[in-house]
């Protein structure tokens, strides 16, 4: 399988950072908050790689530097020291050179990004078809009757009911505001898709199909996926691979069956026995 | 404070042009960087003039940085000269800057100033249009913030003003911005054509004069050179549509007074309570008045 | 056809002239023109706001121009401001101190006692707002006797020349940071455009040129609760300050004479020198000790409601500067570019002109979405 993203070595420190932050935090001292300068390590030393149609759990608690590690690789942070190569067809871009035009081109064409609250994926002074048009018109489509189609095509595969393409998301559900931030996610077509807590807050039944979406999404498109949470069901029903991260450090990687059925780390092993 | 200070009465009397010449060799400076890079809204410090913010102190301040002596200066607002806003500024340009002649003919200009139009006589190589602008951003109504309009524009990023377009078409089946409609200038920058008809926009395009925007209470210069794409932000199966100026018939409607039915119209309520058509642009009304072409006048009347 | 366009403003404008000059001298036979000397001292306060916000200390002119525009600071202050677009800039002040200013008034509301003392001067602060009936018909004799009075046995050998700053002691203390000493020249509003983000001299600038009622109603909102600065008033000084320029020759800073300003410095609440702000971990930094902050505010002439004004929302944009503004005080854009009395009254000005290009335009466009709204009711999600 071909590689996509490539993280090696990334680090997100908040604050001045001080020699002794990286000893004096992690999961051994169960704290990423320095003692002796104040600095919040969110996330120290993060390698992986994700190839083709692959999706990557990451899977952790809040603090654990899960969130920061996919906001980093969205643009929406700057990391502290780290290098991601992201490899898109022909081309190679190594993201933390790239000047923010280059980034903000890479953002609205190549990459798209769900967000659990659905107002920081959506505008919600414009339709769902709007939003999805906007999405469109970055990318340089020009038609009018050409956008409306594609948005009506992309709304109607994320099940979102096509009458309801000229409402606000407003008025829509939870789970309907999510589809329509995946459809808006999936409209350039992006090789890579970040997912941050995308089903937290709905209802089961809501989640399940949701979650389905994404995984036929997957099989359809072939759409590589990073999928951070901290729900046990959603690592176990969408990826093949998992991370688990503690105060800002990988504790733990490899198959998700494997992590499921045999967890090496101390901490893993009581998530995976709480959840059972 | 100071009391017995007298005034120096004899400052009472002004410098060719009003500004003093550093600050008019600002103007000319901003000037000339705005038409190196068509479209870009240039920031310059602009100076208080002693008309009112929004009265045209923008256009002034390019018209003044420009004029010489030899220039002839024609004034326009609402295309008409007689009007007291281009009065005014006929008036204080008249007063400050000696040997400068004023006309109201658009072929006798050197160099016109406008607000709200482009003159309809055909404008040449030797002429400069300065155009009166209160709202330089067309970004402003998608993003409050000016720093964040700057990197949208300087990124050619106007997804989101083409994303209102869609919706506009969506609720009302037609793009309902009216005047001041979004143009995009070589390719790249999107301007404010300021408040000018949809009418006057295809004007714009390949236009042989030197066209030049100056916002004062905004601060900004911005141009369009001569023979430059100035296009209107469209969908490619939507066209742009100007000002419809037919009757229920379908006939284009003529000006009352000249007969003319290629000008732009204003709409005109007489005593009787009838509705009247005339040109907006006086000076071409007069010469097609002029050179006898009233022989649609009978339709008219 | 009988129809005569309504233009040809040219006799309008030689119209409203005599009009409004008509009105100046309305008081007909019985009255008496306006002494430039009354405006400016009988009326100190508006020579004061026109001064300030026409940004040119000229008391004299603001006295004309308030004159000749009948009252009206907004146009008063423009009118000051378009004759200063007239004259070249000679050159850049270097720094002023405000120490040695001539005091009439200073008050510390932090301090019950500070060093010099405080010094009430003149000021309404306690005045009662009854009518004085007695000066609607006041003699000139009584008039002229009043300065005399208040002259009268005072030792002018016992004023004290100048009074040691407040905020100096806080700093002493160190409950104030170190005074940074910015080797860059201030940004001159007046030869810069602002583009944002600007630098806190550029926001200073544009306040001390503001009209006041404007920045009284966007600092008011963040005192009452549309931000957080919750100031106190360290020191209000009303003065003269001698202004120093290097000798041409000798390059030595001599006194080349005196403006009034009225400079307010609040301290407000604390906060910890924090540089990066910590999400979601509900931790906080804990690094350089607390200490309070700063807001400055200064203007020309006597107006302390604009300098206290002024102060809050320096300090409030300096925390929306760092932080990124969550109200609209804290917003740079959002304070420096509604402010200015020249800009906002010259735009609500111009909706009086013509607009019939434009409203002919906007009509084309209703009509049109009307014709089509009833014409064909539109389907549903349905592409054009």
């Amino acid at each position: 399988m071909k590689r996509i993203l490539e993280v090696r070595g990334l680090s997100k420190i908040h604050g001045h950072g001080c020699p002794r932050c990286i000893d004096s935090t992690g999961p051994e001292v169960d704290s990423n908050i320095c003692p002796h300068c104040g600095a919040v390590v969110a996330a120290h030393d993060i390698s992986f790689d994700l190839h083709e149609g692959e999706i990557l759990g990451i899977m952790g608690e809040s603090g654990s530097g899960k969130s920061t590690l996919v906001k980093t690789l969205f643009f929406d942070e700057t990391p502290t020291v780290g290098e991601v190569l992201f490899f898109d067809g022909e081309r190679q871009w190594d993201l933390f050179a790239l000047n923010a035009a280059e980034q903000r081109w890479l953002r609205n064409h190549r990459f798209g990004m769900v967000y659990q609250n659905p107002h920081l994926g959506l505008n919600f002074k414009v339709s769902a078809g709007g939003n999805i048009a906007e999405r469109l018109l970055m990318s340089d489509l020009s038609h009018y009757g050409e956008i409306r189609e594609r948005a009506r095509q992309l709304l109607a595969r994320t099940e979102v009911l096509p009458e309801r393409m000229d409402e606000s998301p407003k008025q829509f559900s939870g789970g309907m505001q999510q589809r329509v931030q995946i459809a808006k996610a999936l409209a350039t077509q992006p090789p890579l898709l970040f997912l941050d807590e995308v089903t937290t807050g709905l209802d089961l039944s809501v989640q399940a199909r949701i979650l389905d979406l994404i995984l036929e999404i997957q099989q359809e498109l072939g759409t590589a996926m990073i999928v951070v949470t901290h729900d046990l069901g959603v690592i176990r029903l969408l990826t093949g691979r998992t991370i688990v991260m503690k105060y800002g450090r990988v504790i733990e990687s490899g198959l998700t069956d494997q992590i499921l059925e045999d967890p090496q780390h101390a901490y893993t092993q009581r998530l995976v026995a709480s959840a059972l | 404070m100071n009391p017995g200070y007298e005034l120096p009465l004899d400052e009472a009397a002004y410098s060719f042009g009003f500004l003093d010449e550093y600050a008019k060799r600002e103007v000319r400076r901003t000037i000339l960087k705005a038409i190196c890079i068509p479209g870009y809204q240039t920031p310059y410090a602009s100076r208080e003039m002693p008309m009112g913010r929004g009265f045209g102190t923008g256009g002034l301040q390019v018209t003044l940085s420009l004029v010489g002596p030899g220039d002839t200066v024609k004034v326009i607002d609402q295309g008409a000269d007689d009007s007291v806003n281009a009065v005014n500024l006929r008036k204080f340009i008249e007063l400050t800057c000696p040997k400068v002649d004023t006309t109201e003919h658009t072929r006798d200009a050197s160099l016109i100033q406008s607000r709200h139009r482009v003159p309809e006589m055909p404008l040449t190589e030797a002429q400069v249009l300065v155009l009166q602008v209160p709202y330089p951003d067309p970004l402003v109504v998608v993003e409050p913030s000016e720093a964040r309009r700057k990197v949208m524009h300087g990124e050619g990023d106007y997804s989101r003003l083409l994303t209102k377009l869609y919706e506009d078409i969506v609720q009302f089946d037609e793009i309902t911005i009216s005047h001041r409609y979004p143009t995009r200038i070589n390719g790249h920058y999107v301007i404010d054509p300021s408040p000018i008809p949809r009418y006057d926009v295809p004007r714009l395009h390949h236009c042989p004069a030197l066209i030049l925007l100056g916002a004062g209470r905004e601060k900004k210069i911005y141009a369009v050179p001569p023979y430059t794409r100035a296009e209107p932000l469209v969908f490619d199966d939507v066209p742009f549509r100007t000002e419809d100026f037919r009757d229920a018939q379908g006939q284009r409607r003529a000006c009352a007074r000249c007969g003319t039915r290629d000008s732009f119209l204003d709409e005109l309520i007489d005593d009787d309570g009838n509705k009247l058509w005339q040109c907006s642009d006086s000076d071409y009304c007069n010469s097609q008045l002029a050179s006898g072409q009233d022989s649609t006048r009978e339709v008219a009347q | 056809m009988g129809y005569v366009a309504i233009k040809g403003g040219g006799r309008a404008i030689a119209g409203t002239e005599a009009a409004l000059e008509s009105l100046r001298c309305a008081e007909g036979e019985a009255g008496t023109p306006l002494s430039l000397d009354a405006i400016e001292q009988q009326l100190r306060l508006l020579t004061s706001r026109v001064v300030s916000e026409g940004g040119l200390y000229h008391p004299r002119l603001a006295a004309l121009a308030i004159k000749q525009m009948q009252g009206d600071t907004l146009e008063a202050a423009f009118a000051l401001r378009a004759y200063r677009s007239t004259k070249p800039r000679l050159l850049d002040l270097p720094l002023q101190e405000t120490g040695p200013m001539r005091l009439i008034r200073r008050i510390s509301s932090a301090f019950k006692d500070i060093p010099g003392g405080q010094m009430l001067g003149p000021t309404t602060d306690y005045a009662l707002r009854l009518m004085r009936l007695d000066l609607a018909d006041e003699s000139p004799e009584a008039f002229r006797a009043v300065s005399r009075r208040f002259l009268d046995g005072v030792d002018e050998a016992t004023l004290p020349d100048s009074f040691p700053k407040v905020v100096d002691a806080l700093r002493h203390e160190g409950l104030l940071l170190p005074l940074e000493r910015n080797a860059t020249t201030a940004f001159d509003i007046t030869r810069d455009p602002l583009v944002f983000p600007v630098p806190r001299s550029a926001a200073l600038a544009t306040m001390a040129r503001a009209e006041t009622g404007s920045l009284l109603a966007i600092a008011y909102s963040n005192m009452r609760g549309y931000g957080d600065v919750h100031p106190t008033i360290a020191e209000l000084r009303v003065g003269y300050l001698p202004v120093m320029l290097p000798h041409p020759v000798s390059g030595e800073p001599v006194e080349i004479g005196e403006v009034l300003i009225t400079e307010c410095e609040v301290v407000a609440m604390y906060e910890a020198q924090e540089d990066a702000s910590v999400e979601g971990d509900g931790t906080e930094n804990q690094t350089s000790p607390p200490t309070f902050t700063l807001g400055y505010g200064a203007c020309f002439g006597h107006n302390e409601t604009k300098a206290i004004s002024m102060a809050i929302l320096d300090r409030a944009l300096q925390k929306g500067m760092r932080d990124g503004p969550s109200n609209p005080s804290e917003d740079p854009e959002f304070v420096l570019l509604h402010i200015d009395g020249v800009d906002s009254m010259g735009f609500a000005s111009h909706y009086k002109m013509p607009h019939y290009v434009t409203f002919q335009s906007d009509m084309d466009r209703l009509r049109t979405t009307r014709d089509k709204a009833t014409a064909a009711p539109k389907p549903q999600g349905d592409s054009a």
